[in-house]
């Protein structure tokens, strides 16, 4: 049904870049999953069934890590022999590590006043620099293709955008 | 059959070719069937015209009995009259908040509370079987015949237990079950392709016992659910028991006896319904022992001893805009679904918060219906105009698995695109451990004592090694229904050690297939209800075909041969006219039988007219 030994971007018919159409994305996503969603086989034979579900399983996770920049970057690192994950060797920087600890207590204490407005606000500036870091790393996972520099970036970005979460999180039990 | 036909792929040969397709509303005060005719989906109603079934399932001493006559007994038999059981499907004992409020006696079993009736006591999962066969009863009168496959609905925010017990019911019940398929998913197919909307909207559904927020992006005819979330134990029937506890205060109430219960609940839910309309309503009731309850609600007092369950819809509300990454101004449409949302506080909320008026242009009762019977058409296959979409769905709830310390490690995330499928690899932590034990959970705390625990195995045969050297890999499958399979293996040494399990509740294939036989037993004329469907089917095909090559061939046979053709015909018709599916069945062959000898003689004809024009040679290659 699909060619399960391609990669995410050959599956869409996308360049491997870290920048992606995010309009040909969605549409390549729509068209693929038309042809193999388990909806087209609901009265086909189980072994069609069965493969498509796995085929659609497939596209869903394709799409997933390609949609959501963080895991594209990663995604992109491991395409070029790269782990984007592994946090054993690097350190990320001291004084990044430190804003960071520092809003992670203003979280903490914008949810023990119920300041809702003020996670808000945190969780903003928190996605803003997430999204000039991924502009960087256009220049240097497209541009430059130098992944070995790119990685710290990376995980910085896996890092804001997992503090991104944390903050909505906390600002869900306020609801 | 005699008659041979073979039409071109995708065009009937007859009418009948057509698949019966329904969709069912399986809600938890009513429930609804709806089907697509000359390409739009209508409600069934009964014989008396009426579009919804009541929930309810009387066990009397004359039998079984559903709908609007299980109805007619609910304060007089209250024990053995069982409304609202979706709020018990896929639930044990110690996960209803307040048992007191039912009637019934529980009985307490593993995985899924039970109640003792009159007829012996009785799963969540057979009650709700015999509602449907009620649905399913009235679809087979309305079509003519067996159902060819079923779309049964269920609240988006259901987990794994409760969307297990809907289709282990719909089984039970014998219905050919093509997908569990979300309310609120089923309520934007139908409002979408009405309305050939584009954009993101929010269907708010809440229904008599569950509430139900879908955040979806409707686009070139995909549905794609961008976040849903929910609340499976709210709805209505909380609306009507804080008017019951209202009546009680105010007119100052000792303890009632279960059928003085239910009526004053009947009664308050009458006045709930009529505060829709008007800005009073009055209860009034005569209890067992003739004293008499008259009291007058406003709606100002309904609202105010309301508030706090209104108030509850929107949590869920924010986090599915949270999760769907939208604001309010972000939607360009609120759809409202479910009877509950009748009610004026509840429209004046969800308009304050969207900042726009509500959709209402859609019967909220039947609207989830006719959106599961548009979805059961496509995919059972029968084409239409328009059928050129696709719905892409979310699972409601994380699923996961226990890791050491009672904490989960989460596997699947919520809002996760169904189907899907991950993996996680997990290793040994002692030397020569050969076993592993897996807890799969699904919810969104970090403790593993306050998700829900929907199954535990173990993979055995692990080959002894060092702590940490095994690779066990546990992959997690999620279909398109929503449900979810496990499986572990062991990667590290290629030895076989591996595990399938679907988590099941409280009721295992055996009990089912048993449970499916049993009621097979006691429910001959059920067979034979389809049996008949069967061979009527079958009888009109092979009268169609016989009539087609009579017309086409007539003159390959003389005039004795027609006449017993004819005859048999004739005899065929009659007998379709009947209630003998053995006799139809006769009938039938008969037809095969005095047919065979024109079949053959077609078949030659047939043969003849390809070969005609060939040579020789070009044959024998």
């Amino acid at each position: 049904m699909i060619d399960f030994s391609r990669n995410h971007f050959e599956l869409f018919g996308l360049p491997a870049r870290y920048r992606v159409d995010a309009a040909a994305l969605d549409g390549a996503y729509r068209k693929l999953q038309t042809e193999v969603h388990p909806d087209r086989f609901a009265s086909a034979s189980d072994a069609d069934r069965r493969a498509a579900l796995q085929a659609s399983a497939r596209v869903n996770e394709a799409y997933r890590a390609l949609k959501d920049p963080v895991q594209r970057a990663q995604y992109v690192l491991s395409l070029n022999g790269v782990d984007g994950l592994g946090e054993t060797d690097t350190q990320l920087p001291l004084d990044f590590l430190e804003r960071q600890l520092e809003r992670r207590e203003e979280a903490s204490d914008a949810l023990a006043n119920e300041d809702e407005p003020a996670l808000a606000a945190l969780r903003d500036s928190v996605r803003a620099e997430a999204r000039a870091l991924e502009e960087r790393l256009v220049g240097e996972l497209d541009a430059a293709r130098d992944f070995a520099k790119a990685r710290p970036r990376v995980r910085e970005l896996t890092f804001l955008s997992k503090l991104a979460d944390d903050i909505d999180a906390m600002a869900a039990t306020l609801d | 059959m005699a008659l041979l036909q073979i039409s071109e792929p995708g065009e009937a040969p007859v009418p009948h070719a057509r698949k019966r397709a329904i969709g069912i509303d399986l809600g938890t005060t009513n429930s609804l069937v709806a089907t697509v005719r000359h390409g739009l989906a209508v409600v069934l109603p009964d014989t008396e015209g009426r579009p919804l079934v009541p929930s309810i399932v009387r066990y009397g001493e004359d039998g079984v009995t559903t709908g609007y006559d299980a109805m007619a007994k609910q304060a007089s038999d209250p024990q053995n009259t069982i409304v609202s059981v979706k709020r018990l499907m896929g639930r044990g004992l110690s996960d209803l908040d307040d048992d007191r409020r039912f009637p019934y006696r529980f009985v307490d079993a593993p995985g899924m509370v039970r109640i003792a009736t009159r007829a012996g006591v009785k799963s969540p999962v057979e009650i709700s079987a015999d509602i449907l066969r009620a649905l399913r009863a009235r679809a087979e009168s309305s079509l003519g015949g067996p159902i060819d496959g079923a779309v049964v609905t269920v609240p988006a925010y259901f987990d794994d237990a409760q969307r297990q017990a809907t289709k282990d019911a719909a089984t039970l019940a014998g219905l050919p079950i093509l997908r569990l398929l979300n309310e609120p998913t089923a309520a934007a197919i139908a409002y979408g392709l009405d309305n050939a909307s584009e954009g993101v909207y929010a269907v708010y559904d809440l229904g008599g016992g569950t509430f139900d927020i879908s955040i979806l992006r409707l686009s070139r005819g995909v549905f794609e659910v961008l976040a849903t979330n929910g609340d499976s134990a709210l709805g209505g029937d909380d609306f009507d028991h804080r008017v019951f506890c209202w009546i009680i205060e105010a007119a100052n109430l000792p303890p009632l006896s279960p059928a003085d219960a239910r009526l004053l609940l009947v009664k308050s839910r009458e006045a709930k319904e009529n505060l829709s309309d008007h800005d009073e309503a009055i209860v009034a009731a005569t209890l067992a022992d003739g004293s008499k309850v008259n009291a007058m609600l406003t709606r100002a007092i309904f609202t105010e001893i309301t508030a706090n369950l209104v108030n509850k819809t929107m949590q869920p509300v924010k986090r599915a805009l949270r999760d769907a990454k939208m604001a309010p101004e972000d939607v360009k449409g609120v759809v409202l679904v479910g009877g509950a949302t009748r009610m004026p506080q509840v429209r004046r909320a969800v308009g304050a918060f969207f900042g726009q008026p509500p959709l209402t242009n859609l019967n909220p009762d039947e609207v989830v219906a006719l959106g599961a019977a548009v979805q059961a058409n496509k995919l059972a296959g029968n084409r239409e105009r328009n059928d050129d979409w696709l719905l892409l769905d979310v699972i409601p709830l994380s699923l996961g698995l226990e890791t050491m310390g009672g904490l989960t490690e989460k596997i699947i995330p919520r809002n996760s695109t169904i189907p899907v499928s991950r993996a996680q690899e997990f290793t040994t932590y002692k030397d020569g451990q050969t076993a592993m034990a897996i807890h799969v959970l699904q919810g969104e705390r970090e403790r593993v004592s306050d998700c829900r625990s929907l199954a535990r195995f173990e993979l055995r045969g692990i080959p002894p090694m060092v702590a940490g050297a095994a690779r066990i890999r546990v992959t997690f499958d999620v279909d398109a229904d929503g449900l979810l399979e496990v499986s572990a293996r062991e990667q590290a040494t290629g030895v076989q050690a591996a595990i399938t399990v679907k988590p099941s509740y409280g009721l295992s294939d055996g009990e089912i297939a048993h449970m499916l036989k049993d009621s097979f037993a006691h429910a001959a004329d059920d067979m034979q209800a389809r049996a008949l469907g069967e061979a009527q089917v079958e009888a009109d095909q092979i009268a169609d075909a016989t009539r087609a090559a009579l017309a086409a061939d007539g003159d390959l046979i003389d005039a004795g041969e027609r006449a017993e053709i004819d005859a048999a015909l004739a005899d065929l018709a009659a007998k379709r006219a009947g209630d003998d599916h053995l006799a139809l069945r006769a009938a039938v062959e008969n037809v095969n039988r005095v047919t065979g000898e024109f079949a053959g003689r077609r078949m030659d004809r047939g043969v003849a007219r390809a070969l005609t024009g060939k040579r020789i040679d070009a044959l024998s290659q």
